[in-house]
């Protein structure tokens, strides 16, 4: 296929077709996480890095032949890996013997959670969540460096002015819905993102809805107008402040004498620290992807008005 | 009652989902762009919303209502806003609508800018 905005689009429909079957293998805390993030927001910045770099794909100056090979010597060599495994959902798998009985047996009286989900994400795995949210800090540290609009932006704020009145009228319809729309869609994200404790949620689902909300204003109203809202500066430091919240919550930790990020020293009781340790992650999570992600789209289509 | 109940639900259900059938129907069989964006967006709200309804009736008390029914808002302010917006971005670039094409034998203007 040529058409690079039919193969995004193909890829949008494969991310929303996931998050139906991950519904209906009851892990709702994933599929939140693919609709907003493979149907939404991953579609919205491959589109906008097709704009910038053009629509069609190019014509064929590489081998294909010998990538082919590569693939499937790589594919191959992955099956045979796998062969050694366990069947898919048999009962005597190493997985299933110990660590997930120890999960749903024992983590209601350990963290007090009812989602088990979360209190593997944040408690007991919570040093691999650690790992996961410096990795995404670490892709928008990589976007400012690569594409980084400098504050001569491209757009004088009067010419911005006039552009947004003079498209007020042909936008009408979408603005006023967006208008409607956008306190839910926050209103959704900060529940997801409080709720993560008790049901399907937390906060990286929270982080992408939130992100999701500003982008939505951002290509409604315009990029000047959404950068005036929200503050780059304070953008940046945010998805900064996470990381270090969800860092420093484990040094504290370190210090009333646990682990690292073992949440039972927070407070008296163990299941109150778990609570307060669980809430100050979630919430560390929430604002590095919420900001990480209003970063990367930010720049990517900054980059593009400066063409 | 309950019969009643039940039997308006089941109505509901078996016209929604037609409605929807119809709109895929449509989306494969109608000629343009245009045809079949109006065969799906109007058919899919409503059927959508048929749906949603006879769903609320079968469990007409508790949260699951409140949820049924802000799904049905949400639905009916986003899907029609939706076709609204392909449409206009397909008039925008320039794709004229089969029946200005019939009547100009391909002439320049779309209908409207």
């Amino acid at each position: 296929m040529r058409d690079l905005f039919a193969v995004v689009m193909l890829s949008g429909i494969f991310g929303l077709l996931s998050a139906s079957f991950f519904v209906a293998m009851d892990a709702v805390d994933v599929a939140f996480t693919e609709a907003s993030v493979g149907a939404g927001i991953a579609s919205l910045l491959m589109l906008t890095a097709v704009t910038l770099t053009g629509r069609s794909e190019d014509s064929e100056r590489h081998r294909p032949m010998w990538a082919l090979v590569v693939v499937f010597i790589t594919g191959g060599l992955l099956i045979y890996g796998t062969l050694d495994m366990p069947y898919f959902g048999s009962a005597d798998a190493p997985i299933h013997l110990h660590v997930a009985p120890r999960y749903i047996n024992d983590s209601m009286q350990e963290t007090g959670l009812p989602n088990i989900v979360t209190s593997v994400l944040a408690s007991y795995r919570g040093f691999d969540t650690f790992g996961e949210v410096v990795v995404i800090f670490t892709a928008g540290i990589g976007v400012l460096a690569l594409l980084r609009v400098g504050r001569r932006s491209g757009i004088h704020r009067v010419m911005a002015d006039s552009i947004f009145y003079l498209m007020h009228e042909q936008h009408l319809i979408l603005r006023i819905t967006t208008k409607i729309l956008i306190p839910f869609i926050l209103l959704f994200a900060l529940y997801v993102q409080f709720h993560g404790d008790f049901g399907p949620g937390g906060g990286f689902q929270a982080g992408v809805i939130f992100a999701a909300a500003i982008i939505l204003y951002a290509m409604v109203f315009g990029l000047p107008t959404a950068r005036r809202v929200v503050n780059r500066t304070f953008v940046r430091l945010l998805s900064a402040a996470g990381v270090l919240l969800y860092g420093g919550v484990g040094v504290v930790t370190m210090l009333n004498g646990g682990n690292f990020l073992d949440y039972n020293v927070l407070a008296g009781d163990p299941v109150a620290g778990q609570h307060l340790g669980i809430l100050l992650i979630e919430l560390g999570v929430g604002c590095t992807v919420a900001a990480v992600m209003v970063i990367i789209f930010f720049n990517f289509s900054g980059r593009r008005d400066n063409l | 009652m309950e019969l009643i109940v039940d039997i308006s639900s089941a109505l509901c259900l078996l016209l929604g989902s037609f409605l929807c059938l119809s709109g895929g129907v449509g989306i494969m069989r109608l000629p343009d762009f245009y045809t079949r964006m109006h065969a799906v967006g109007v058919t899919d709200t409503l059927g959508a919303g048929l749906i949603l309804i006879g769903l609320m009736l079968q469990n007409p008390e508790g949260l699951v209502e409140i949820k049924l029914l802000l799904i049905l808002v949400m639905t009916l302010f986003i899907s029609p806003v939706a076709s609204h917006a392909l449409a206009k971005a397909a008039l925008r670039n320039h794709l004229v609508p089969l029946s200005d094409r019939n009547e100009n034998n391909g002439g320049t203007e779309s209908s409207k800018p």
